[in-house]
């Protein structure tokens, strides 16, 4: 088997025919990364997009665990690129929220639940949180180099060679979705102390893999695709179903989708 | 951490640092509007303090940056703002806005103090004549003609540098008034603020540093000018105050769905640095105190320490106001059901005695730059010749 091969075998199997349905797509992706003379790709033509399923979410944190462990994210709770909260919501409608070391240890450990036991809980669910990806980030308008920036294809991510470390996006971006690497714990580019987010694992989704977090979840509450492939699941999914996306009034207009609204969730 | 905060949040990542960084720019912005006061609005009775508070302003502009720079991720990095700036950021502009206001100021304290810096390079002797050479730059006329062209165009960059201190400091208040994920800091009455403070804080400064050096050299205090930097004052944060209560009177009467938190952090979070400091000590109570000296006819020696006094806590509540909207703004989290937590370490770069040390430095700065440009102006005289004593 060539590489071609067992890069379609590891396609399949990974779940991307589903991504990318048309195979002449498929085919313009990898050859792009794989043969020796790099073939010209459009990347205005993909739009990607994400997809929570809130209702399916069982909150075992292998997404939070995944995603540490392919990017490289700090290991402490404090860091990082996705995680899970848990909303519960009690007969009397007072909501309590927690996200016990952001989801990566899961919620089932006595010690995260011995507070809810005397609770009349009415319901409950999990929230997987990542960066949105927003259409309209205010990361990318207040980063003062430049550094932070939106691929062709609407992916923002965060350039460490150029990143000065200044947090004004922090403070910028609405949903707490990034931090800054601490002394000593150093990226892919080996600088510490800049900027980290995820990017949605741009380094996979552009060899046709998933994104670790949606190939690591057990129960698909994480999809993935391309918004401008109709036959893509996430196109699928925000023309047949109802969704909603997080902090719609502050107009940012993000590209990961919620199935399972409820008010109170932002 | 008290209730719900995002995992991110966790670290406040805009410290102390930050705090210092806008009180230092409010104070030059401040001082440099009270010498255009007189050098453009020809209000005589702050001659006394027109050249010292551009030497203030210098000093204070000149390590406005450094807290900046000191707290980036990557501060040998700091001069990508200007190979790469990103126009959309506000924050891209500071080294512009900045840099452009340094030589502003640097070229009106030159034209300003040119005649002395002149006599003092003719009549010195050996080294002081060679620095006083330099500072001159060649230019040694300082005939009628001469002062006279000195004279409007110190007009001009006074005019000039008035909204150039608006900017430098309303472009502070635009960083924190434009992030629309921060209820606590998204205001268009921000920048408005800032200005306001900005002005009160330098004005508090001056008179401080008025009466202060004064009793060092020992030389009767002009109380016309004292008078009218308590008057100035007392109008400027009358406003400020005002404008401070109408932001968040108009929150609460909103009472949009960030409300809640907010009402929480004001009313227990920083409870006592909010009303307790900013409002109180450092507004109420020298709104009174101002008040009453120019009310009463107690003598001068009543008068100028309740002034002092008043001006004192009103830079102690600016700096409140500093602390209440960066640190403040960053205790809430963005989901609005919580709060981290932030105690300044006394030691390390972010600590307590860093940022004591950013404050300090340019009085240091100050004390050295009147030791070669001495402002005092209570009668014209020829300035001393500096003769080779160390």
């Amino acid at each position: 088997m060539g590489a071609k091969g067992l890069l379609g075998g590891a396609l399949a199997y990974s779940g991307v025919a589903s991504v990318m349905r048309k195979p002449a797509r498929a085919e313009g992706v990898t050859r792009g990364l794989l043969a020796p003379e790099p073939v010209k790709i459009d990347w205005k033509k993909y739009h990607w997009g994400f997809v929570c399923d809130d209702d399916k979410c069982i909150g075992c944190g292998r997404c939070v665990v995944a995603c540490k462990k392919e990017n490289d994210v700090p290991w402490e709770p404090e860091y990082n690129r996705t995680w899970v909260e848990r909303y519960v919501i009690d007969e009397e409608g007072e909501f309590f929220v927690d996200s016990p070391n952001a989801g990566r240890d899961g919620f089932a450990a006595d010690y995260m639940n011995v507070k809810y036991e005397a609770l009349d809980v009415r319901k409950s669910f999990f929230v997987p949180k990542l960066c949105n990806q927003c259409d309209n980030p205010p990361c990318v308008k207040v980063c003062p180099v430049g550094a932070t920036y939106m691929t062709d294809d609407g992916v923002v991510l965060v350039d460490h060679g150029h990143c000065i470390g200044c947090r004004y996006c922090i403070q910028a971006c609405p949903y707490g979705a990034r931090f800054m690497l601490p002394r000593g714990h150093k990226s892919h580019f080996g600088v510490d102390r800049v900027i980290d987010k995820c990017n949605w694992c741009y380094h996979r989704i552009h060899r046709g893999l998933l994104p670790a977090c949606v190939q690591a979840c057990p129960v698909e509450a994480r999809l993935f695709g391309d918004l401008r492939d109709p036959e893509s699941v996430v196109s699928r999914i925000t023309r047949e179903k109802r969704v909603y996306t997080l902090k719609p009034e502050l107009g940012t207009d993000p590209k990961v989708f919620y199935l399972g609204f409820e008010k109170g969730v932002h | 951490m008290d209730g719900f905060i995002y995992p991110n949040e966790g670290v406040v990542e805009w410290d102390l640092l930050i705090v210092v960084y806008p009180y230092i720019t409010g104070l030059v912005a401040g001082a440099f509007v009270v010498s255009s006061l007189y050098h453009v609005f020809g209000i005589k009775a702050l001659k006394p303090v027109a050249r010292f508070s551009l030497v203030a302003a210098l000093a204070f502009l000149l390590f406005a940056p450094l807290p900046l720079v000191i707290h980036l991720g990557r501060p040998e990095r700091a001069l990508q703002m200007f190979i790469t700036p990103n126009l959309a950021s506000a924050m891209s502009a500071f080294g512009f806005i900045w840099l452009a206001y340094f030589l502003l100021v640097l070229t009106e304290v030159w034209l300003v103090f040119r005649e002395d810096i002149v006599r003092y390079a003719k009549t010195s002797e050996g080294v002081w004549k060679t620095v006083y050479t330099v500072l001159a730059l060649g230019v040694l006329e300082i005939s009628e003609e001469a002062r006279a062209i000195d004279a409007k165009l110190i007009k001009i960059l006074a005019l000039v540098g008035i909204p150039s201190a608006f900017l430098l400091h309303g472009y502070v208040g635009f960083i924190f008034g434009a992030v629309k994920a921060n209820p606590w800091w998204s205001t268009p009455l921000m920048p408005i603020i800032f200005i306001t403070s900005a002005t009160v804080s330098g004005i508090a400064l001056l008179l401080v540093m008025y009466v202060v050096s004064s009793k060092i050299r020992n030389v009767p205090l002009d109380h016309n000018c004292l008078r009218a930097l308590a008057i100035w004052l007392l109008g400027i944060l009358c406003v400020n105050l005002v404008l401070e209560g109408l932001e968040i009177f108009s929150m609460n009467y909103e009472a949009e769905e960030s409300w809640e938190i907010i009402s929480r952090l004001i009313n227990e979070k920083i409870y006592f640095s909010y009303f307790g400091i900013q409002f109180i000590l450092g507004a109420v109570v020298p709104l009174i105190i101002l008040s009453y000296a120019e009310l009463t006819r107690s003598g001068e020696s009543v008068k100028t320490p309740a002034r002092v006094l008043a001006a004192t806590l009103v830079l102690v509540g600016v700096f409140a106001m500093r602390w209440n909207v960066v640190i403040g703004g960053q205790l809430m989290s963005k989901s609005f059901r919580g709060f981290t937590d932030y105690v300044p370490p006394i030691f390390g770069l972010e600590g307590v005695l860093v940022a004591a040390a950013f404050m300090i430095a340019p009085v240091v700065f100050f004390v050295v730059l009147v030791r070669v440009l001495p402002p005092w102006q209570e009668e014209p005289k020829e300035p001393e010749p500096r003769r080779l004593s160390f």
